[in-house]
C-alpha cells in the first residue's frame, strides 16, 4: 500500500528540504520505490538539494494543469534506481494549484510508488495546505528553538483538522524529527531539551539529527545527506529514521561524529 | 576553564528553562483560540452592519482592535464617517 508523507514545519530554514532529499534516498535504498514532490511553488529547492536542477523539462503545475503527462515530468534519479522526483514550477505561483487537480496527481502518484513524499513550503498558506491535504503520515521538522517549536505546534493543528484524513474523522499519523540538534549545548541548559520538545508538543520522536558540517557539504553538491556521506552522523540519524518510518523499531540515540584520527584521514580521502 | 566556571563567573543562568516555560503559556492560549470563530471578525461585520443602517460608510474604514491586559482588555473600535453624512440625512429624511 503506497503512503503519502509530508515534510512539513510551519518555519522556514529548519530543514524540509533537506530531510525530504535524504528520507526519500534512504528509504529508496532499502528498495522502496520513491516519489520526492516538490510543493514549493515559485520557490523550488528540491531539484537543487537533489542535483537534478538542470534535467527539469515539465513540473507539478504542467501536470496538475494537463500540460504534461505524469511520466514526463517524472525525474528518475541517477544515483539511485527506485528514486525519483517531480519538481515544483519555478515561474507559476502557488495559486495554480487546485485541490482537484492535486489529488488527481495524488492518486496517479499513489498507484506507481510506495511512498510518495511531498516537501511542504514554508508558511500555512497555499502550497502548504495543499501539501498536506492528501496525507497519510507527516514528519514535522522542528530546530529546538522556542519559533520552531511554536509553529511545529501550529502545523500541528493544521494536520488534526485540514486533511481529507482528519476530515473524515481518521488521523494522519504525526512524527516529530528534531533537526540540528546540539547536545552539548542542551546538556549546558543553553539549547531545549528532547524531552521538553516533546513534552510541549505532546507528539511521538522520529529522529533526532544533529548539527552537522555534512548537511551544507551535501546540499552544495547536490546529494542527499544520506548518500553523500553514508557513515556521517546525520545520515545515519536519517536512516534510522527511515527505519522507524517503515516500522522497524530502533534504539533513539543521538549520532555523534565520529572524530578518530583514522576517520578524519579516510573522510578526507574520501571527499 | 570549565563552561559551568565560566558561566557562573558571567552570572549567566541557563536560558533552555526560560525557553520551555515561555512556549507553555504561550500555546496552553493559542491552542484555546483555535478553532474558535474569529471573535473581531464578527464584531467587525456587526458593528459594520449596524452603523450601516443610519450612515453609509466605507468598510475599510472600520477597524476594530482588541488590547489585552493583565488586569482588564480593552476594545478599540475605530469608524471613520464621511463629514457630509449630516447633510445627506437631512435630504433624505
Amino acid at each position: 500500500m503506497a503512503k503519502v508523507l509530508v515534510v512539513t514545519s510551519g518555519k522556514g530554514g529548519v530543514g524540509k528540504t533537506t530531510t525530504t532529499a535524504a528520507l526519500g534516498a534512504a528509504l529508496a535504498q532499502r528498495g522502496d520505490k520513491v516519489v520526492v514532490v516538490d510543493f514549493d511553488v515559485g520557490l523550488r529547492n528540491l531539484d537543487l538539494v537533489m542535483g537534478a536542477e538542470r534535467r527539469v523539462v515539465f513540473d507539478l503545475i504542467n501536470v496538475v494543469q494537463g500540460v504534461a503527462k505524469l511520466p514526463q515530468a517524472l525525474i528518475k534519479d541517477k544515483r539511485l534506481e527506485n528514486l525519483w522526483l517531480l519538481p515544483a514550477s519555478q515561474t507559476r505561483d502557488k495559486d495554480a494549484l487546485t485541490e482537484e487537480g492535486v489529488g488527481k496527481v495524488i492518486a496517479d502518484l499513489r498507484s506507481r510508488f510506495d511512498w510518495v513524499i511531498c516537501d511542504s513550503p514554508a508558511g500555512i498558506e497555499r502550497g502548504a495546505s495543499m501539501a498536506m491535504r492528501f496525507a497519510d503520515e507527516a514528519v514535522i521538522v522542528t530546530n529546538p528553538e522556542v519559533s520552531s517549536v511554536r509553529d511545529s505546534d501550529r502545523i500541528i493543528g493544521m494536520l488534526d483538522s485540514k486533511t481529507v484524513r482528519a476530515e473524515k474523522g481518521e488521523r494522519v499519523e504525526k512524527h516529530i524529527l528534531i533537526t540540528r540538534y546540539d547536545p552539548s549545548r542542551a546538556a549546558r541548559g543553553e539549547m531545549l531539551t528532547i524531552e521538553d520538545i516533546l513534552e510541549i508538543l505532546a507528539t511521538p520522536l522520529l529522529g533526532i539529527i544533529p548539527e552537522s558540517q555534512d548537511v551544507l557539504r551535501a546540499s552544495n553538491v547536490g546529494t542527499p545527506v544520506t548518500l553523500s556521506n553514508a557513515e556521517g552522523a546525520p545520515a545515519r540519524a536519517y536512516i534510522d529514521a527511515a527505519r522507524r518510518l517503515c516500522g522497524d523499531t530502533v534504539p533513539m540515540q543521538v549520532p555523534t561524529e565520529r572524530k578518530g584520527f583514522m576517520d578524519r584521514l579516510l573522510r578526507r580521502r574520501a571527499a | 576553564m570549565s563552561m559551568g566556571l565560566l558561566r557562573l563567573l558571567r552570572g549567566n543562568k541557563a536560558s533552555a528553562p526560560v525557553a520551555r516555560e515561555r512556549l507553555q503559556i504561550l500555546l496552553a492560549h493559542e491552542r484555546g483560540l483555535r478553532g474558535q470563530p474569529d471573535l473581531l471578525g464578527v464584531l467587525r461585520e456587526e458593528i459594520l452592519a449596524v452603523v450601516s443602517r443610519h450612515v453609509t460608510l466605507d468598510p475599510t474604514k472600520v477597524i476594530v482592535r482588541l488590547d489585552r491586559g493583565d488586569e482588564v482588555s480593552t476594545l478599540e473600535v475605530d469608524i471613520e464617517v464621511p463629514n457630509d453624512f449630516e447633510r445627506k440625512r437631512a435630504a433624505v429624511g
